[in-house]
C-alpha cells in the first residue's frame, strides 16, 4: 500500500502497539537547560540511568546571555538562570551525553541550529526536545516534535515514547515565490489559512515545487512554525537538497556507511498515490511578505494589507479574541500595516537565525542606517558556528556600520528569558515564532515577520514592502 | 503519579480562545529546577497588576479584580472551562504543573494543542473535549449560576451537569487506564525492555549510523 512520508517514519520506529497507542523508539534526544532539570532529578529519584547515553545531544540555549561573555559564567547576572545552566552541565557530567556543547563552547547555540549543523539530525531519525520548535527537524525528512518534561524523562529512560501516530496533512505549495518572499512568509501564510488550532492532530508534509525550491534553512524555518500551525511535527521529503547539507558534517555516517545510509534515505518521500487525512494548497505566487498584527500567529495579514476589522472575524469568540489583540498591541482596526512605526528589531530566534537568515538581512541593510526612532536593533545568530561564519564573510561589518547590536548566540528575545525583552508598550519587528501576549516581555508588542523584512523594517522605522526596496 | 476517577467541583470560566502556555506560565517562572509551586503564578500576568519575577511574595502583589480567577465566587474552582485550542505554544510541562498546583483538575474545551494535552495526562490532570456547542452551554450556565459544579466521572466518561444534563466525552484507553491507576509510564515501558531491547538490534543493524 503506498505510505506517507509519515507512514514510514512512525511504522519504521513502532516498538510495540496495543489498541492504538504505540511505544516508538527515539534515535536522537536533544536536551537544554530549561526543560531538562526535573526529568533528571526524577531519574535521579528512581535510581535510572539513560537508555542509550549516545542518542543525547545537549546544549545551553534559551536562558543564556548575549553579552557579557567576557566575564565567563559570572556574566549571567541572574543567579537563577545560572543555577539553571550550571545544573544542566552537573547532569551531564553525572548521565553522560553523546556531546554536549556548554555555554560559550563554540558550537553552543539555539538547540535546533546547533542540531542539524553538527549532523546530529538525520533523514529517517526520530528526533525528540524538551522544545515545541523541535518540529524543525522535520526538514530533513526525520519524525521530530517537542515533548513535555515528563517524556524527557521518559525517553532517557526507556528510549522511546508513548505515542498515538497522528493523521497526516498535506501542505502543498506549488509555483514559484516572489523575490523578497520566504519560507518565513510560507508559513505564515499558511498559518494565516488554516489557524493556529488548523493542525491539531496532524503531522503535516510541506510539498510542491515551490517547498523544494526551498534551501535547508528555508525548510527548517518552515517546519519550526508547523507546531504554530497546532501540529506536533511539520516534515519534508528527502532529495539531494538535504543529502548534500548533510554530507561531511561532524556526526554523519561515515564513509564506509555513507552510501547505504543515502540509499536509505532516499526512500523517505511519500509514495505515489498515498493517502493524506486533510490537504491544503497555496499557490506560491499569491504570497505576499507577511505582518502579523495580533497576539496569536494566526492574526496575520500581507504587508499591503491592513489590521482586519471585527466584521471579517469568523464568529464572536473570534471577535472576542481581535478586540483583545487590538487593546494589547494598541492599533485599530484598517490600520494599514505600513503605518505602524516600531521600537525595537529582534533578528534571531531557531526560527530565523541561520547564515541564509543574517545574509538576507544583511542583504537589506547594507550602506542603511537604522532609523532614529528605532530604540534598539538586535542581531543575535542561532549559534557560535553561524556567528563564526558571518564574521568571516563580514555580515557583523555590516550589521554594526548600519547600527545593529551584534550579540552572541543563544535563544534570547524570542522568549526573553534572559536579559533582552521588551518594555510595556514597546513594539517589535521579530523575526521569531510567537507574538503572544508577553513573549518576548510583559506588555510588549510583537509583529512576526521574515529576516529581510525585520531589516527593512529597522531602516525604514515602521514596516515596509521589502520588494518596493 | 495521583490517580485520578471522579470529581464534583466549582467550575471557572475562562472564556478566551487559544490561550498559549506562556499565558499559563510566563517564561521567567522557567528558570526554577523544581517541578512544584507554580500555582501562584499561574496566568501571572493576567492575574497580577505588577510585574511578576520568581522569588516575590505573592500575596503581597496587587491582584488584577478584572482577572476572571479572582472574582470570589470562582475561588476553590478545579474544573477550568475554555474555548478552542488551549495550551498551544511552547511545550513547556511548568503550564499543566502550575494549574494543578494552583487546583485545577479538569479542564474542558473545545479542543486542546497536542503537546499541552498530553502533558496533562502525565501529572494526573484531565483534560475533556466537548463539543464547541457544550462548551457555549456551559459557559451560560456558569455564569449564570454562582457556585456551578460539574461531576467528572472518568470510568463512565461522563461530565454532568448540577440540573442532570450527562456530556460524554472520549478518552484514549492507555490514558485512562494510566490515570484512573495512578500509573507511572516509565515503570509500564520497562516492563517492554525485551521488545525495546529487540527493537534496537533490528534497528542497529539496518542503520548503523544512528548508533555511533
Amino acid at each position: 500500500m503506498a505510505k506517507t512520508l509519515y507512514d514510514k517514519l512512525f511504522d519504521s520506529h513502532v516498538v510495540a502497539e496495543e489498541n492504538g497507542t504505540a511505544l516508538i523508539y527515539i534515535d536522537r534526544h536533544l536536551v537544554h537547560e530549561v526543560t531538562s532539570p526535573q526529568a533528571f532529578e526524577g531519574l535521579r529519584l528512581a535510581g535510572r540511568k539513560p537508555w542509550r547515553v549516545s542518542s543525547i545531544v545537549a546544549t545551553a540555549d534559551h536562558n543564556t546571555p548575549t553579552t557579557g561573555w567576557e566575564k565567563g559564567l559570572a556574566g549571567i547576572a541572574d543567579p537563577v538562570a545560572r543555577i539553571q545552566i550550571e545544573t544542566l552541565t552537573e547532569n551531564i557530567r553525572e548521565f553522560g551525553a553523546k556531546a554536549y556543547f556548554p555555554f560559550m563552547d563554540a558550537r553552543q547555540g539555539i538547540v535546533h541550529v546547533m542540531g542539524p549543523e553538527q549532523g546530529a539530525t538525520l533523514p529517517g531519525m526520530t528526533v525528540v526536545c524538551g522544545d515545541s520548535h523541535t518540529s524543525t527537524h522535520g526538514a530533513f525528512g526525520a519524525l521530530a516534535h517537542g515533548i513535555g518534561t515528563s517524556e524527557v524523562e521518559h525517553v532517557m529512560a526507556t528510549q522511546c515514547l508513548v505515542q498515538k501516530k497522528s493523521k497526516a496533512m498535506l501542505v502543498s505549495v506549488e509555483g514559484e515565490l516572489q523575490a523578497g518572499v520566504t519560507a518565513k512568509d510560507v508559513a505564515l501564510a499558511i498559518i494565516g489559512k488554516i489557524g493556529t488550532a488548523g493542525g491539531n492532530g496532524f503531522a503535516i508534509e510541506f510539498a510542491g515545487s515551490a517547498i523544494r525550491g526551498l534551501s535547508m534553512e528555508g525548510r527548517m524555518t518552515l517546519c519550526n512554525m508547523a507546531i504554530e500551525a497546532g501540529a506536533r511535527a511539520g516534515m519534508v521529503a528527502v532529495d539531494d537538497a538535504t543529502i548534500n547539507y548533510v554530507k561531511g558534517r561532524p556526526f554523519a555516517p561515515n564513509e564506509e556507511q555513507w552510501e547505504a545510509a543515502v540509499a536509505y534515505w532516499k526512500t523517505l518521500h511519500s509514495d505515489e498515490g498515498a493517502k493524506f487525512d486533510a490537504s491544503v494548497s497555496l499557490r506560491a505566487e499569491e504570497i505576499q511578505p507577511q505582518v502579523t498584527w495580533g497576539t496569536s500567529p494566526e492574526m496575520v495579514v500581507g504587508v499591503d494589507g491592513k489590521v482586519p476589522s471585527l466584521d471579517m472575524a469568523k464568529n464572536d469568540v473570534q471577535r472576542g479574541d481581535w478586540e483583545r489583540a487590538y487593546a494589547y498591541m494598541g492599533l485599530t482596526a484598517n490600520t494599514p500595516i505600513t503605518d505602524i512605526a516600531i521600537d525595537k528589531v529582534f533578528i534571531g530566534s531557531c526560527t530565523n537565525s541561520r547564515i541564509e537568515d543574517l545574509r538576507a538581512a544583511a542583504a537589506v541593510a547594507k550602506g542603511k542606517h537604522v532609523a532614529p526612532n528605532v530604540k534598539l536593533a538586535m542581531v543575535v545568530p542561532g549559534s557560535g558556528l553561524v556567528k563564526a561564519q558571518a564574521e568571516q564573510e563580514g555580515l557583523d561589518k555590516v550589521f554594526k556600520d548600519a547600527g545593529f547590536e551584534w550579540r552572541e548566540p543563544g535563544c534570547s528575545m524570542c522568549l526573553a528569558m534572559n536579559a533582552d525583552k521588551l518594555e510595556p508598550g514597546e513594539r517589535c519587528a521579530s523575526t521569531s515564532n510567537r507574538n503572544f501576549e508577553g513573549r518576548q516581555g510583559q506588555g510588549g508588542r510583537t509583529h512576526l515577520v521574515s529576516p529581510e523584512m525585520a531589516a527593512a523594517a529597522a531602516v525604514a522605522g515602521h514596516f515596509v514592502d521589502v520588494r518596493s526596496l | 503519579m495521583q490517580a485520578f476517577t471522579q470529581l464534583n467541583g466549582l467550575v471557572a470560566p475562562l472564556d478566551r480562545a487559544n490561550v498559549d502556555t506562556d499565558a499559563i506560565i510566563p517564561k521567567q517562572f522557567l528558570k526554577s529546577i523544581k517541578r512544584s509551586g507554580f500555582g501562584p503564578n499561574a496566568f501571572d500576568e493576567w492575574r497580577y497588576l505588577d510585574r511578576g519575577e520568581p522569588g516575590m511574595d505573592n500575596s503581597q502583589r496587587p491582584l488584577n479584580k478584572e482577572f476572571v480567577l479572582n472574582q470570589p465566587r470562582y475561588q476553590g474552582a478545579s474544573i477550568l472551562l475554555t474555548r478552542e485550542n488551549f495550551g498551544c505554544g511552547s511545550s513547556r510541562e511548568h503550564a499543566p504543573w502550575a494549574l494543578e498546583d494552583y487546583g485545577f483538575k479538569v479542564i474542558i474545551a473545545s479542543s486542546f494543542a497536542d503537546i499541552f494535552f498530553n502533558n496533562c495526562f502525565k501529572n494526573g490532570m484531565l483534560p475533556i473535549v466537548l463539543s464547541a456547542d457544550i462548551v457555549d452551554t456551559l459557559f451560560k450556565q456558569v455564569v449564570a449560576n454562582e457556585g456551578y459544579a460539574l461531576n467528572v466521572d472518568l470510568a463512565a466518561q461522563t461530565v454532568t451537569s448540577p440540573t442532570g444534563e450527562v456530556y460524554p466525552f472520549e478518552v484514549d484507553a492507555f490514558r485512562k487506564h494510566c490515570l484512573l491507576n495512578g500509573l507511572d509510564d516509565i515503570g509500564l515501558t520497562m516492563q517492554q525492555q525485551d521488545k525495546i531491547k529487540a527493537f534496537e538490534t533490528k534497528h542497529r543493524q539496518a542503520q548503523p549510523w544512528l548508533f555511533v
